[in-house]
C-alpha cells in the first residue's frame, strides 16, 4: 500500500487517476464502467482486491447509483473518489446537483466524451459543461502528468474548511485516456506534507453520523425560511475559492517542483503577445507547440491554458484582455442556444462587460465529438486573429457570430 | 417470544419524538416506533422522498434523536450501501469504536420501493450489501396525495385510478428472496411484537436483509383513524396479509398467521374490503379476483411447506 | 458559532436561531426535539381518558399508540401526555377491557 520511493510510470491517463486515487488513500470508491473510463474502474479494482489499497469498493448497478453510494459515504466522513464520462455523467445528474448542495468533498474523474444520439466515444467536454451551474469546481487537465496532479490538489481544495464542494478533473476521452506517457508516481511521505489528513472520527465539521450527536440534514425548508440565503452561499464560497485554489497550486509547486501557472490558468509567451488563443484541454498544449512555431516565423502571439472553468477566473481574463487586443477562445463544447454557441467564450464575453476594455473576442469551436484538431489548424487560427487585429476583417465563415473551425465542406 | 411487561421496562424510551406532523393513527409511526424500539440508537436512517421525508418536520427542527439522512426517490438502496462500506472504512481505520456496531437501515414507501427504487434495491440484493431495507406498505403514493403504485391491489381506487386499478398487487418479498438474500421477512403494525422479533433478529444479521410492513393509512383507504390496527388486524385474519421469514433460502411461517392455513378459519375477505371506502367501486368479479388470488397464495405456501417437510 | 454547537451535543441549543446569511452553517442541519410541529395536542376533537378502576395494566395502549404517548408511571397505571396526544382512538379501541374512554374536547376546556 505504501510508495516508499518516486517512481515513473508509463501509464494511459485513466491508469494515472486510479494511481492518483491510491496516492491520496481514498477510503471508499464506487464506480460503474462506461468507455472511455473503463481502465480506471479496471486498475482500481486491481489495486483494491489484490490488498494494495484498503479501500472499500462498491460495484453498484448504475451510475446514478454511483452517485448515491458516494453521497452517503461521504456524509458518513470518508474521503471518496469515482470516475464517470458523458452519458453516465447525464444519468447522474440529479445526484451530481445533491452532492453540491450537500457540500461533500467528493472528487470525480471524468474522460469527456461526445453526448448520444448518435453514439460517439471520443474527446468532447460537452458533458462537463453541462453540469456547470450544479455547485461542482470544473478543472480541465491536459496531460497525463496533470491528471494525477490535478486530483491530489483536488483534496486539498475541496476539503478545505472554507469550499467544501465537489469538484471534476475532465480530460479527452481516448486522447488523454488511453494513450500512454511517462508520470512521475509520488511518494507518501511527500504526499503527507501536501495533502489534508484523512477525516477523523467526528466526520466533516458540518454534516456527520454519529449516534452521540444526532442530527439532520436536507428536511423541508420554507421559501420564508432560509432556502435562498443557504443556496446563495454555495456560489459566495465557491467564487471566494479562488485563492485557496492559488494557495494550492504555489504550494504543489513548492513540495513537487512542478508549475501550474497560478492555478486557475496557465499562460505561455503572453507578456509581449499581440494576440493570444485561450484553451481547454490538451489543445491547450498543443497550442504551445503552436506559439513556437508562429514565433519563429516572426509572429508575436501566446496562449492561455484554461486550468478551472468553475469558479470562473474572472479576474485573470481580465488581466489577460488588458495584455492582448484579440483573444479567441476555443470550446470543445457546444452549448445549444447560448449568445456564442459555446460556453467557456460566452462566459468571457460576460466577464468583460462593463470593464471598459475594447478587446475583441473571438468566439471560436473546434474538436467536437473528438475531430482530430493539428498544429496547422490551430496556426490558421492565430493568423486569423492576427488579420482580424489589423484589418478588422472576421473570417468569412463564421456562424451565428461564431468560428465553427473545423466543419467538413459536403460537395 | 418476549412478553409485553419486560418490553415496558427494557424499551421505554422512545426515539421518534412525539409530536411530528404524521396524521393522526398514522401506521407508518407505529412501524418506525417499533423498529427503533428493536434496533437503538445506533442506526443511521436513510429515508428516501415518502411520507417519512416530510412528517419529520421543519428546519431547523426535527422528530427522530437517531442520525437521520434525507436522500433523493431513486437513491436510498444506493446510499445506504454507501453509507455501510463508509462504515467498514471507518471500523478499519478506528477500530474497537461504534463503527462496527452501526447498523445503516432504509425506512421507504412502496413508491419509492417497488417502482422507483426497485433499480437500486435489487442491484443491492444482488451484492449483497450489508443494510437492512424495510419498506413500509401503505398501497399508494401517499405524500403526494393518494396515487397508484405497483404496490395497490387490485380494485382499489387513487386520484388516479378514478374507478379501480386493473391490475393487480406487486409480490414484492417474493422478488427480494428470489435473489437469495440472508433474510426475507414480513410484517404487519398489528402485531407489534412480532414485528419488534424481527427486527431484532435482522439486526444481528450480516448481509442484506429485507422487512416488508404493511401499514394502513387512514385517509389514504378511507377508515376512520381509530381502526388502524383493526385493520391490519383483518388483513391478517382474512389470509390477504402473510406473515413470513425466509431465512437462508428456508421458509418459516410466522406464529399470528400459522392458524390460517386452514382455509375455513380465514374471515371472508369481503369484511376486510367493505369497510374501507376506496374498495367501493369494486365490483362482483373484482370480488372473486381478490379470493382467487388469496387462495392462489396459500397454495403456494403449502407447496412451500410441504418442500420443506420433503427435505428434512 | 456554527462549528460549536456541531461540535457537541450539550452545547447544542433546543433551536438555532439565525440573524442573517453570514451565521448560517453551510447547510442546514437539523436537532432533534419534542413537539418539531408545535404542540400536536391542539388537534385534537376527542381526548382519550384512562378509567384506573377497570385499567388491569395490561399495557395495550402503550403497545399500540403510534405517537408513543402513554407512558408507564411509578405506579403502574399509564399516563397519557395530553400536549402531544393527538387524539386517533386507538387505544381507546384496542383497550381489551374497554378502560379508556374518548370524551369530547370542548367539555375540559
Amino acid at each position: 500500500m505504501s510508495q516508499k520511493e518516486q517512481e515513473i510510470k508509463f501509464i494511459s491517463g485513466n491508469v494515472a487517476a486510479a494511481y492518483a486515487a491510491r496516492s491520496a488513500k481514498v477510503q471508499v470508491i464506487s464506480a460503474y464502467p462506461i468507455t472511455p473510463q473503463t481502465t480506471v474502474v479496471e486498475k482500481l479494482s486491481d489495486f483494491v482486491d489484490s490488498g494494495d489499497m484498503p479501500a472499500q469498493y462498491i460495484k453498484v448497478e448504475s451510475e446514478h447509483s454511483v452517485m448515491a453510494a458516494l453521497v452517503g459515504a461521504s456524509i458518513a466522513g470518508t474521503r471518496t473518489f469515482s470516475a464517470t464520462a458523458g452519458q453516465g455523467l447525464l444519468y447522474m445528474s440529479e445526484m451530481v446537483h445533491w452532492a453540491a448542495g450537500a457540500r461533500l468533498p467528493i472528487v470525480m474523474t471524468i474522460a469527456s466524451r461526445g453526448i448520444a444520439p448518435p453514439w460517439n466515444i471520443w474527446a468532447d467536454f460537452t458533458d462537463v459543461i453541462s453540469q456547470r451551474d450544479a455547485g461542482w469546481l470544473i478543472s480541465f487537465a491536459s496531460s497525463h502528468q496533470e491528471i494525477y496532479d490535478s486530483v491530489l490538489m483536488a483534496y486539498k481544495i475541496c476539503e478545505n474548511e472554507e469550499v467544501l464542494l465537489p469538484m471534476f478533473i475532465a480530460y479527452g476521452g481516448f486522447v488523454l485516456s488511453h494513450t500512454s506517457k511517462p508520470v512521475i508516481i509520488e511518494p507518501d511521505d511527500k504526499l503527507e506534507k501536501f495533502l489534508p489528513p484523512l477525516p477523523d472520527e467526528k466526520g466533516w465539521p458540518h454534516i456527520f453520523i454519529d449516534p452521540e450527536r444526532p442530527m439532520m440534514h436536507g428536511n423541508l425548508i420554507m421559501p420564508s425560511g432560509f432556502y435562498y440565503e443557504f443556496r446563495m452561499k454555495i456560489h459566495d464560497e465557491m467564487m471566494k475559492s479562488t485563492h485557496i485554489i492559488k494557495q494550492a497550486a504555489l504550494e504543489f509547486e513548492k513540495i513537487f517542483g512542478r508549475s501550474y501557472g497560478n492555478g486557475l490558468i496557465q499562460e505561455y509567451k503572453l507578456d509581449d503577445a499581440e494576440v493570444a488563443l485561450i484553451n481547454i484541454g490538451e489543445l491547450a498544449l498543443q497550442a504551445e507547440q503552436a506559439v513556437d512555431e508562429l514565433r519563429q516565423e516572426g509572429y508575436k502571439v501566446g496562449s492561455v491554458k484554461l486550468r478551472h472553468f468553475r469558479p470562473f477566473p474572472i479576474d485573470e481574463i481580465i488581466n489577460i484582455a488588458k495584455k492582448v487586443d484579440v483573444i479567441g477562445v476555443v470550446d470543445r463544447d457546444t452549448a445549444f442556444g447560448s449568445p456564442t454557441g459555446g460556453a467557456v467564450s460566452s462566459e468571457c464575453k460576460s466577464a468583460l462587460h462593463n470593464t471598459g476594455i475594447d478587446t475583441i473576442i473571438l468566439p471560436i469551436i473546434t474538436g467536437i465529438g473528438g475531430r482530430e484538431v493539428s498544429v496547422e489548424q490551430q496556426k490558421e487560427e492565430f493568423k486569423i486573429l492576427m488579420k482580424l487585429k489589423e484589418t478588422g476583417e472576421l473570417p468569412k465563415d463564421m456562424i451565428h457570430g461564431t468560428l465553427w473551425d473545423g466543419i467538413l465542406e459536403v460537395k | 417470544m418476549v412478553s409485553l411487561k419486560e418490553l415496558q421496562e427494557t424499551t421505554a424510551e422512545e426515539l421518534f419524538l412525539p409530536g411530528n406532523s404524521t396524521c393522526a393513527g398514522c401506521g407508518l409511526e407505529l412501524a418506525l416506533r417499533w423498529a427503533m424500539k428493536a434496533l437503538g440508537p445506533k442506526t443511521a436512517l436513510v429515508a428516501p422522498a415518502s411520507c417519512l421525508n416530510v412528517v419529520v418536520g421543519l428546519w431547523p427542527k426535527t422528530a427522530p434523536n437517531f442520525p437521520f439522512i434525507n436522500m433523493a426517490f431513486a437513491a436510498a438502496a444506493a446510499a445506504a450501501s454507501g453509507i455501510s462500506a463508509a462504515f467498514k472504512a471507518k471500523e478499519y481505520k478506528f477500530p474497537g469504536k461504534v463503527w462496527g456496531k452501526m447498523t445503516s437501515l432504509v425506512f421507504a414507501g412502496d413508491g419509492g420501493t417497488t417502482d422507483i427504487g426497485i433499480q437500486g434495491l435489487s442491484g443491492a440484493a444482488e451484492r449483497n450489501s450489508d443494510i437492512l431495507y424495510v419498506c413500509y406498505d401503505n398501497e399508494a403514493y401517499m405524500n403526494t396525495g393518494i396515487q397508484r403504485s405497483s404496490s395497490t391491489p387490485h380494485g382499489a381506487r387513487t386520484t388516479t385510478t378514478p374507478f379501480g386499478k386493473q391490475r393487480f398487487k406487486k409480490n414484492l418479498p417474493a422478488i427480494v428472496a428470489a435473489h437469495n438474500v440472508p433474510y426475507v421477512a414480513t410484517c404487519c403494525i398489528s402485531y407489534p411484537i412480532d414485528l419488534y422479533e424481527k427486527f431484532k433478529k435482522a439486526k444481528e444479521i450480516k448481509g442484506f436483509r429485507y422487512i416488508h410492513i404493511l401499514a394502513p393509512c387512514p385517509p389514504g383507504w378511507g377508515f376512520a383513524s381509530e381502526d388502524t390496527v383493526k385493520m391490519g388486524k383483518l388483513a391478517v385474519e382474512t389470509g390477504f396479509w402473510i406473515l413470513y421469514e425466509v431465512e437462508n433460502g428456508e421458509f418459516k411461517l410466522s406464529k399470528p398467521s400459522k392458524k390460517y392455513l386452514d382455509p375455513s378459519k380465514r374471515r371472508p375477505i369481503q369484511e376486510y374490503l367493505e369497510i374501507q371506502k376506496r374498495f367501493n367501486t369494486l365490483s362482483e368479479v373484482g370480488l372473486v379476483k381478490w379470493q382467487e388470488n388469496i387462495k392462489n397464495a396459500w397454495k403456494y405456501i403449502e407447496l412451500e411447506l410441504e418442500l420443506k417437510e420433503k427435505s428434512e | 458559532m456554527w462549528k460549536i454547537i456541531a461540535e457537541s451535543k450539550d452545547k447544542r441549543p433546543k433551536l438555532q436561531n439565525y440573524k442573517n446569511w453570514n451565521e448560517l452553517s453551510p447547510i442546514p442541519i437539523s436537532f432533534p426535539c419534542y413537539g418539531s410541529m408545535g404542540e400536536t395536542g391542539d388537534w385534537r376533537v376527542f381526548r382519550p381518558v384512562i378509567d384506573k378502576k377497570k385499567c388491569t395494566k395490561c399495557g395495550f395502549c402503550w403497545m399500540y399508540c403510534p405517537e408513543g404517548v402513554i407512558q408507564k408511571s411509578e405506579d403502574g397505571f399509564f399516563t397519557i401526555d395530553y400536549v402531544y396526544c393527538k387524539g386517533c382512538g386507538i387505544c381507546a379501541k384496542e383497550c381489551p377491557v374497554k378502560a379508556i374512554d374518548m370524551k369530547r374536547e370542548s367539555e375540559f376546556e
